[in-house]
C-alpha cells in the first residue's frame, strides 16, 4: 500500500509540474515573438514615412483614408496612379487646376460629386514627398499583429488550463485522503475484531426532540408566532410597494449601444446627442444622423475589448454596421441609398402618464447633473434604470435641493419673501412650491 | 417528507428569481393609469404610417419658428453665406457665454476648447486631421453655414443646435480663432 501510495503521489506531482514547465516555455516563445515583431517595424520605419504620417494626419486624414474611400479618394499608393510633378500642384491649389480644365483634375472632381479639396500652399514638394513615402509604405505591421496576437491568445487560455489543473491536482488529493481515512478505520476495526474488542453503536436515550420542546412551552410559541407575523410581513410589504417600479430595468436593445465607450472613454456630452433634454420635456432618443456625424468617419471600433463578455472588436463593429443598415448607408461608395428602417430602441424610463416631468426644466434651469437621476450613464455598458422614479424619491430631492438665487433677478422679489415667511438663508425647491400636488399632476 | 419540503423551497425560490427578470419591465397596479391613452412621444401606433409615431411635417407645412435659409448646400453656396450672410445677433456677454457653453457640448469633442483641432476624439485618434481654426479663413457666415449642412467629414448640426444658437455658437468661434491667430 506504501508503494501504491508513493506512486500516486509522484503522479499528482507530475501532472501538476508538466504543464507548468509547457506553459512557461511557451511564455518565452511568445515573448520572443512579440519582440521580434516590434524590431522589424522599427527598422523598416524610415524617416520620410514617420514625418510623412505626422503629416497626413494633420492635413489629410479629415478626409482621406489609406485604403478606404471616405469624403476623397482612397491614398494607398496614390504616387503611382498620378504624375509626381501634377501631385505637387494639385495638392498645393487643386480649385485653380480644376478651373485651368486640367483632365485628370476635372475626373477627380466630378467623381467625387464636386467636393472641394482644401489648398495646401503651406506644404513644401519635399514635405509632399514625405506624405507620399508614407501613402506608398507597405507596413510589415500585419505580420506583427498575427504574431502578437495569436501570441497573447494562448497565453490566456494556457493560464486557464494551469488553474484547471490546479483544481484537478487538489481534487485528486482530497479524495486519495478520503479514501485513506476509509482503509485506516477498516483496518482499526479490523484489529479490534481480532482481539475480541466488541464494539456496537451507541444507544441514545430516549428524550423528547427538541421541536416538541418548543411546542409545549407556550411563551416561545406566542413569541415566535409573532416574529413569523411581523417578518412576513415586512417582506409583504416589500413585495407590494416594489410593484410599478422598474429600477434595474435593463432591456436589450436592438443595437448594442454602449454609453460606456461613447460618454465615458470618449467623454462626449451627453446633450450632444440628447440635444433636445436642454429645451425640450423629452430627452429625446438621438435620431440616425447623429450617429451618423461621427461614424460617416467611424466605421471599426479599435478600442478596449472586454473579452470576458464577449465585446469584442469584431462585436462592436458589427453593431456599427447595424446602425449602417437602419440608417441605409452605402459604405463601399460612401452615399446614402434612401433605404433606412427605424430602429426600434426599447424606452427605459418611463413615468406613469399621470405625472409631469420636464426635462429642460431640470436639465437647463436647475442645472441639475444628468448623472444625479440617471445614475453612472458613463460606466453603463449596458443601460439601465438607476432610480427608482416613485414619488418619495422625488419629492425628497426637491426637499434636499437648495433653490440657485444668485444672478437670477427676475425672480428675486419672490426668493426675498419666501426667505422672510420660512426665516431661512437658503431657500430648497420645496419651499418654492415644489410639493404642491398641481405642479406635477394635473 | 423533509426532501419535499426541500424541494418546494428551492422551487418557489427559483420561480421567484425568474420572475425577477432584468429585461423586463415590472407589472403595475393600475396600468390603465399608468400607460397614456394619446399618443407618447415615440410610441408605436397604427394611425401613423409605418406604425411610427414620429412623423416627419406635412409637406409645405413649416414648423413655428422656422426661418428660410437661401444658401444652397453646395459650394458656392458656401463661398456666398461666407461673403454675405451676417449675424443678426449683436456680440454680447450673454451670447458669449451660450455659445461657448453650446461650444463645448457639441464643437469641442471634437475642435478642442481652444479650437486648435484637439479634442478628444482626435487625441484617441477617432478623428484625424482637424484643422485649428486659426488655418482656415472663416466668417461668422460661413461657420453658420457648415453647422447648418455639414462639410467634409463634418455633420449638419442644425437639428442639434437652432438658428440663435447656431449664431451664437459662431460668434464663440470666432473669438478663439481671433485667441488662436494672435
Amino acid at each position: 500500500m506504501g508503494n501504491n501510495l508513493y506512486s500516486n503521489y509522484r503522479e499528482v506531482f507530475l501532472g501538476f509540474i508538466k504543464p507548468l514547465f509547457f506553459f512557461f516555455v511557451f511564455l518565452a516563445t511568445s515573448y520572443n515573438f512579440i519582440i521580434s515583431a516590434q524590431e522589424l517595424t522599427s527598422v523598416d520605419n524610415t524617416a520620410a514615412v514617420q514625418a510623412g504620417k505626422k503629416l497626413f494626419n494633420a492635413n489629410c486624414a479629415a478626409c482621406h483614408k489609406l485604403n478606404k474611400r471616405a469624403v476623397g479618394p482612397a491614398l494607398k499608393g496614390v504616387s503611382e496612379k498620378y504624375d509626381r510633378e501634377w501631385l505637387y500642384s494639385w495638392i498645393k491649389n487643386s480649385t485653380a487646376m480644376v478651373k485651368s480644365g486640367d483632365p485628370q483634375a476635372v475626373a477627380i472632381y466630378e467623381e467625387y460629386n464636386g467636393s472641394v479639396m482644401t489648398s495646401f500652399p503651406q506644404l513644401s514638394n519635399s514635405d509632399i514627398d514625405n506624405i507620399l513615402a508614407y501613402t506608398d509604405y507597405i507596413p510589415p505591421a500585419p505580420v506583427a499583429i498575427t504574431s502578437n496576437s495569436a501570441a497573447s491568445v494562448p497565453v490566456s487560455s494556457s493560464s486557464n488550463i494551469n488553474n484547471t489543473v490546479i483544481l484537478i491536482a487538489l481534487a485528486l488529493v482530497f479524495t486519495i485522503l478520503v479514501v485513506m481515512l476509509f482503509l485506516v478505520q477498516r483496518t482499526l476495526m479490523r484489529i479490534a475484531k481480532l482481539s475480541g474488542v466488541d464494539i456496537k453503536p451507541e444507544v441514545k436515550p430516549k428524550r423528547t426532540p427538541i421541536w416538541m420542546a418548543f411546542v409545549q412551552n407556550q411563551f416561545v410559541v406566542l413569541t415566535g408566532v409573532i416574529f413569523l407575523l411581523l417578518s412576513s410581513a415586512y417582506f409583504v410589504y416589500g413585495y407590494f410597494m416594489q410593484v410599478g417600479v422598474d429600477q434595474g430595468y435593463m432591456p436589450i436593445q436592438p443595437i448594442h449601444y454602449s454609453h460606456k465607450i461613447h460618454a465615458g472613454a470618449n467623454q462626449i456630452e451627453c446633450k450632444y446627442c440628447h440635444s433636445s433634454a436642454r429645451v425640450s420635456k423629452h430627452s429625446g432618443i438621438p435620431s440616425l444622423n447623429v450617429c451618423m456625424n461621427c461614424h460617416q468617419n467611424i466605421a471599426e471600433y479599435n478600442g478596449e475589448e472586454d473579452l470576458e463578455n464577449g465585446y469584442t472588436k469584431d462585436f462592436y463593429t458589427k453593431e456599427i454596421k447595424k446602425l449602417y443598415a437602419a440608417v441605409g448607408w452605402d459604405e463601399e461608395n460612401q452615399k446614402y441609398t434612401g433605404e433606412s428602417q427605424p430602429v426600434k430602441w426599447v424606452r427605459i424610463h418611463n413615468l406613469p402618464d399621470f405625472v409631469y416631468f420636464n426635462h429642460a426644466q431640470h436639465v437647463q434651469v436647475g442645472e441639475i447633473e444628468c448623472q444625479k437621476c440617471h445614475g453612472p450613464v458613463e460606466e453603463m455598458e449596458i443601460m439601465y434604470q438607476h432610480s427608482p422614479l416613485t414619488m418619495g424619491w422625488c419629492i425628497n430631492c426637491h426637499r434636499e435641493t437648495n433653490l440657485k438665487v444668485e444672478s437670477n433677478e427676475y425672480y428675486a422679489k419672490i426668493h426675498e419673501a419666501l426667505s422672510k415667511k420660512y426665516g431661512v438663508e437658503k431657500l430648497t425647491v420645496a419651499q418654492m412650491g415644489g410639493l404642491e400636488c398641481g405642479k406635477c399632476h394635473y | 417528507m423533509r426532501y419535499k419540503i426541500i424541494f418546494a423551497i428551492i422551487f418557489l425560490g427559483t420561480l421567484l428569481k425568474s420572475c425577477a427578470d432584468s429585461s423586463r419591465p415590472n407589472y403595475q397596479y393600475f396600468p390603465n393609469m399608468y400607460e397614456s391613452i394619446g399618443y407618447e412621444t415615440y410610441s408605436e401606433s397604427d394611425a401613423f404610417n409605418n406604425n411610427i409615431e414620429a412623423q416627419i411635417p406635412v409637406k409645405g407645412t413649416i414648423a413655428r419658428g422656422w426661418e428660410p435659409y437661401d444658401y444652397p448646400d453646395s459650394n458656392e453656396g458656401y463661398e456666398a453665406a461666407k461673403l454675405n450672410l451676417i449675424s443678426p445677433l449683436e456680440v454680447n456677454d450673454t451670447n458669449l457665454k451660450n455659445g461657448k457653453e453650446l461650444y463645448e457640448i457639441y464643437c469641442a469633442v471634437c475642435h478642442g476648447n481652444k479650437g486648435d483641432g484637439q479634442g478628444i476624439l482626435m487625441k484617441r485618434e477617432k478623428f484625424l486631421g482637424i484643422p485649428s481654426y486659426a488655418d482656415r479663413e472663416i466668417t461668422p457666415g460661413s461657420i453658420y453655414h457648415v453647422l447648418m449642412y455639414g462639410k467634409n467629414a463634418m455633420g449638419s448640426h442644425a437639428g442639434q443646435v437652432n438658428s440663435e444658437e447656431r449664431w451664437q455658437i459662431a460668434q464663440h468661434v470666432m473669438e478663439l480663432r481671433s485667441k488662436l491667430v494672435k
